[in-house]
């Protein structure tokens, strides 16, 4: 429009019939609200009970420990958003750093190879998973169940048969090497703290997410597809190619995890990630994600990532037995979901 | 009248295998007019709009949108012609904000390659304007759409459809599930679709919304087409009294009578 017609009533000004909403009534709306809530409480906890938790090396601990994790937590956010879940995402992670590292090993080639390899690789399993779960119409927690129980075969099976033993072979000899290691895990002093490059892929991984859920079309549709997938698609909404596109990410991201994994330790255990997929699970539903889709935060995904960062070497540091973490974990979950369950009994309450 | 029904169906047929579901239908709708279509459970109701809406093909009569003859592939296709059919239950996402709605599925954006992002600004406005156009007033459009009435969010995928340039509207029983007074408001708003120039067939089982706003009414019985009227040639009385099957009314009083002198 480009003539400016006197504003219709009610479009410029404020509706009499809301009720001033402050700042604060805003902010109880978000996501976020119940994990930042409990980051802060965790936060508090331990900073009185372990002298060491505030110290500025702590926090290069913690936030360290908090990014491996945020790093997967923020697709698997978007893929709950979107309604479904990825059980293979945490062994996924180990097959992206298998299949880098045993590539260029064998080929004796540039470690960036074997890097773009993986990359196809791991694209390859999370596209399979979209393609299985958009064709067959299965649940995803089936689907998904059958690619972790497959790719945690592989991962033992193929590298005992290619490597000879459960893990691989050195690569740090290796043309590429450092440069490699410098993208995926190298450290940066500032102002005093060591913080490793995880950090940065965490934070510019929700930043992007963030975006990519609240600015354009594709999280349009991620809310649409999980929020109600029978009317996105009579709306003319892509529902299958924006659930493909969810577990793509979610590969990209295990590419990252797993690429961080292999040039930080040299050597990859074939039988490791196992477990970890529910640990991004419940660092999303920490962060506020409804477990049944349409709703949640690549935020909120990284505010769960950080209390299970600040609990799992809080305990180290007030010098527990860790054996208490998952109890911790759990109880969490439990409190984070009841948190949820009411929220979203408010916001969709009919009348 | 010079001009062709927006959608014409004549002598329109279906069969699912050896199953007739629809025999011989007509039906027009033109511009400016609402169509009803009346029928018991089972009379073929669904059939029909799964035909105009490009769910189902027919197998037999002529299916005209704007005088030329179609045979329709996917609801695509049908909004590619200036179809749009509300259904009653799978109208909109609950837990989205009624601006995000609205656009759900055609959203405009702005800027180029990686930031190419949503025009929040002129959907959350655009949303207001066309929303106040059909009369409806929202305190605010960041609301979950599931935080609206049944009847609100009828209006707004009305709305929705006579945003997107629909020509023809089809509404599945859009008072179904709702009270007298949200049946009302939400007819009220397929009047003042109607008054912007669409032609809009209404699927209803109900006569009395169907008398208070339609031009034409068509009556279908197990699969075929029972009756066929225009507004002047039919009484909300003789409509109500075919509509509930006249005769098997009576049948059904006796039926039901309690037995005098036990």
């Amino acid at each position: 429009m480009s003539t400016t017609a006197p504003a219709p009533d009610g479009i410029d000004h404020v509706d009499e019939r809301l009720l001033r909403t402050t700042p604060l009534k805003k902010l109880l709306a978000r996501p976020e609200l119940g994990s930042v809530v409990g980051a802060l409480a965790v936060f508090v906890f331990f900073a009185v009970v372990a002298d060491s938790f505030l110290r500025l090396s702590s926090l290069g601990t913690v936030l360290y420990a908090a990014s491996t994790l945020g790093i997967m937590a923020v697709p698997v956010a978007l893929l709950m958003i979107g309604g479904e879940f990825d059980l293979s995402a945490g062994v996924l992670v180990t097959s992206s750093a298998l299949v880098s590292s045993m590539f260029s090993y064998q080929l004796t080639a540039n470690v960036w190879v074997g890097v773009g390899v993986s990359l196809l690789v791991t694209l390859a399993v999370g596209v399979f998973n979209g393609f299985m779960l958009t064709r067959t119409k299965l649940p995803s927690f089936i689907i998904t169940l059958g690619t972790f129980l497959m790719l945690t075969g592989l991962n033992l099976g193929l590298t005992k048969l290619i490597a000879g033993t459960v893990s691989t072979k050195t690569i740090a000899d290796m043309e590429g090497f450092p440069s490699a290691r410098a993208l995926f895990a190298s450290q940066l002093t500032v102002g005093g703290v060591e913080l490793k490059v995880t950090i940065l892929w965490w934070l510019g991984l929700v930043a992007v997410a963030t975006w990519i859920l609240l600015r354009t079309r594709f999280g349009n549709w991620i809310f649409a597809v999980g929020g109600g997938a029978d009317a996105a698609r009579a709306v003319g909404v892509p529902v299958h190619r924006t659930r493909i596109g969810l577990y793509a990410a979610v590969a990209f991201c295990a590419w990252v995890s797993g690429q961080h994994l292999l040039f930080s330790f040299d050597v990859v255990q074939s039988g490791e990630g196992v477990g970890n997929e529910l640990i991004y699970i419940i660092a999303a539903v920490i962060g506020g994600c409804l477990i049944t889709g349409g709703y949640g935060s690549a935020v909120g995904s990284a505010v769960g990532a950080l209390i299970f960062g600040m609990t799992s070497k809080g305990i180290v540091y007030a010098e527990w037995d860790p054996d208490w973490f998952k109890f911790f974990l759990g109880a969490m979950l439990l409190l984070a979901t009841l948190l949820n369950a009411w929220i979203r009994k408010r916001v969709e309450a009919t009348k | 009248m010079t001009t062709a029904p927006l959608v014409e169906l004549a002598g329109v047929s279906k069969y699912y295998g050896n199953i007739r579901a629809l025999e011989g239908v007509s039906l027009e709708v033109r511009a400016g007019e609402i169509t009803c279509v009346l029928g018991d459970n089972g009379a073929g109701k669904s059939t029909l709009i799964k035909i105009v809406a490009g769910l189902h093909r027919h197998d037999a009569g002529t299916f005209r949108v704007d005088g030329e003859e179609v045979t329709l592939a996917n609801p695509r296709d049908a909004l590619d012609r200036g179809i749009a059919t509300v259904y009653q239950d799978l109208a909109v996402v609950p837990l989205m904000p009624v601006w995000r709605n609205f656009f759900l599925g055609s959203e405009p954006t702005r800027g180029k390659g990686p930031f190419r992002r949503l025009d929040v600004e002129l959907m959350r406005t655009t949303t207001r304007e066309a929303l106040l156009r059909m009369g409806i007033d929202l305190r605010d459009v960041d609301q979950p759409i599931g935080t609206l009435s049944g009847g609100e969010r009828q209006c707004v995928a009305i709305a929705r459809a006579v945003h997107f340039g629909a020509k023809v509207l089809v509404l599945d029983e859009p008072t179904a599930a709702l009270g007298v007074k949200q049946s009302g408001v939400v007819l009220k708003y397929v009047a003042a679709a109607r008054d912007q120039g669409l032609g809009v067939i209404l699927i209803t089982h109900n006569p009395h919304h169907a008398h208070l706003v339609g031009d034409r009414f068509v009556l279908l019985k197990r699969g075929v087409m029972a009756a066929s009227h225009t507004k002047d040639s039919v009484t909300l009385d003789e409509l109500t009294r075919q509509m509930a099957g006249g005769s098997e009314l009576e049948d059904l009083r006796h039926a039901l009578e309690r037995p005098t002198g036990a």
